[in-house]
């Protein structure tokens, strides 16, 4: 079957799929349907939804909603794949060096990991953001330091279970380098797992990054869901509608991806599901 | 007599084991405090207002921070263990001292949010395994798959609008109501009031978590040999579940309930923010306002000792759970 034919099988994948899609066309046309910056003023504010050319409402300071949500979407999407990005390749070639190498490279690694798994991430990212001061490189860092080591334990564990089998001792056999085997060899053959963990990962990464603008960590010169929900929150009384449609935005993106994730997963491991 | 020997062992061992972690995260930690942007003598001298270069090269001898970074770290290592960790220049107060008296409303609400989250989700991880691919099952896994996606901070803010300002059933934030100056069992019940919300959504989370766990857990022990075992012997549906597969499900949630203290923490910093409860999540939020790194330093150190703590206590108990665990 093809893959497509696979992956169709769970229709809440499909689902999911078309949803992302969505906002990912709103993220690409977000220029096109709200032109003017979304910090600009645009009109009367604590406008309700529907009042004044307002869709979603206006908010405290007369700031478009729905042009937010539909810029924000850019930032959640953009700053989501670039984490993940990081943090699978920190956490591939960490996890492959202690899987491939074992011995005392393992231990050392390994301990790392530990002790990145045992620190509370989010808290650790907020230490990092604020630090470094908010932007959108140092949110990106923060994210993907606080989530490769679970990458690092997944390639760490696949790399362990295909280093002894028969075509690796073959490309050993043959002369072939350390480096060639891991990335031409063992690399291809773990793929799925890595596509399935990273694109659960950016649902992750979007929440965090959601979280962390919340509390007023966001880049300052761009707009995100966080920070909307952020700023609506004091006048959560008269308006609920500017914390409101930015947080059903975040909940659908981040369903639509791990559903995503989960149909990836059905797809690229068909045993596992029959299994079960 | 050889067996206790063996888990006391085991104890030492695990508490051996944890050392290192403990040093390397407090190495992490000084050098955050030295990434910093200016370090105590810059906020001392921004405090108050001017001081000239002498001044400040003064305060750095006094605080050591003119000595090179092995020996400053030397300095952080044994402040640390004789628990000192600084002074907050904002709050007049050292880290330490504030960081303990905020402890206490954290930790309440942490315990009432794993008891939630860990009994409801058992409850509702069992439900849906004993009726798979029901309508049961797929409400249950509709509702964990969409509080698995929620940011918390929005489940409060709308927890906020519906049960406090429209319906008032509860009160939107802080701990107890002062002005009422309520005392004994009074005191308790304006309390447990009071943190009927903040639990409810840091709970969401972990219960959605703990439902998918135990469901699976569930299902791959359903699929064991012991069940056909047990089955061929002709016990009741009823008992196979509840005295054989129950059990051995179980492990993995509680293996998952220490590993998720640490997210818990960073759940609560939102959690507490949303809902002004005065715990040390609260505190981080203040401490960030103000730009308070000493501070937010203290609360990470001590949140990630917590959390040691907590695992290595998980997993004694996980070797009393489950005798399999090798414990030599």
């Amino acid at each position: 079957m093809t893959f497509w034919q696979l992956y169709r099988r769970n229709r809440s994948a499909v689902l999911g799929l078309l949803i992302l899609l969505t906002v990912i066309l709103m993220a690409a046309c977000a220029s096109l349907m709200f032109p003017e910056d979304p910090f600009r003023l645009a009109g009367k504010p604590m406008s309700v939804p529907g009042e004044n050319g307002f869709l979603l409402g206006s908010d405290t300071l007369g700031r478009d909603v729905a042009s937010g949500i539909a810029h924000g979407a850019r930032t959640s999407l953009l700053i989501g794949l670039l984490a993940t990005t990081v943090a699978v390749l920190i956490g591939a070639v960490l996890g492959g060096l202690a899987g491939y190498y074992g011995g005392w490279i393992d231990d050392i690694l390994m301990r790392v990991t530990e002790m990145f798994q045992t620190i509370p991430s989010f808290l650790f990212a907020i230490l990092i953001v604020a630090i470094m001061k908010p932007s959108i490189q140092s949110i990106v860092i923060a994210i993907a330091v606080v989530s490769w080591p679970a990458v690092a334990r997944l390639v760490r564990g696949e790399f362990i279970s295909l280093r002894n089998r028969e075509f690796i001792q073959a490309c050993h056999s043959v002369g072939m380098g350390d480096i060639r085997i891991m990335l031409a060899e063992i690399l291809p053959n773990c793929l799925s797992p890595i596509i399935v963990a990273g694109s659960l990962m950016v649902a992750t990464a979007i929440l965090i990054e959601s979280g962390l603008s919340f509390l007023g960590l966001g880049d300052p010169n761009i707009i995100s869901w966080g920070f909307q929900i952020g700023a609506g929150r004091t006048v959560l009384r008269s308006a609920w509608w500017v914390c409101t449609f930015p947080g059903i935005a975040i909940l659908l993106t981040v369903l639509a991806i791990n559903l995503v994730g989960e149909g990836l997963n059905d797809a690229l491991n068909p045993r596992l599901r029959e299994r079960t | 007599m050889n067996h206790t020997a063996k888990r006391v062992r085991y104890v030492l061992k695990r508490l051996l084991q944890s050392i290192p972690v403990v040093l390397a995260i407090l190495v992490v930690n000084f050098f955050l405090l030295h990434l910093a942007e200016g370090d105590a003598a810059d906020v001392l001298a921004g405090e108050a207002g001017s001081a000239t270069p002498e001044y400040m090269a003064q305060l750095r001898q006094k605080f050591g921070l003119d000595k090179p970074l092995p020996v400053q770290l030397a300095i952080y290592l044994k402040n640390v263990l004789s628990f000192d960790l600084g002074f907050s220049f904002r709050h007049d107060m050292p880290v330490a001292t504030l960081v303990l008296d905020r402890f206490i409303p954290t930790l309440l609400l942490m315990v009432s949010t794993i008891v939630i989250a860990v009994g409801f989700g058992i409850v509702l991880g069992l439900l849906a395994a004993s009726g798979l691919n029901t309508w049961r099952d797929n409400v249950i896994s509709i509702f964990a798959l969409i509080t698995y996606a929620t940011p918390l901070f929005w489940i409060g803010l709308m927890m906020i609008v519906v049960f406090s300002l429209k319906l008032h059933w509860f009160p939107t934030s802080g701990m107890e109501n002062v002005a009422m100056f309520y005392e004994g069992w009074d005191r308790v019940i304006d309390i447990a009031h009071h943190l009927v919300m903040p639990t409810i959504t840091l709970s969401l989370f972990y219960l959605a978590l703990y439902t998918r766990l135990m469901r699976a857990s569930m299902l791959e022990q359903a699929g064991m040999d012991y069940v056909v075992t047990a089955r061929a012997k002709g016990l009741t549906e009823r008992r196979i579940v509840f005295g054989h597969i129950l059990r051995n499900a179980l492990l993995p949630v509680v293996t998952m309930a220490g590993v998720q203290v640490g997210a818990l923490i960073g759940g609560s910093v939102i959690v507490e923010s949303v809902f002004a409860w005065p715990g040390l999540g609260m505190l981080a939020y203040e401490a960030l306002f103000s730009r308070d790194l000493n501070l937010l330093l203290g609360i990470f150190l001590l949140s990630a000792l917590l959390v040691v703590a907590i695992n290595l206590i998980v997993d004694v108990i996980y070797s009393f759970l489950d005798p399999r665990i090798e414990v030599s």
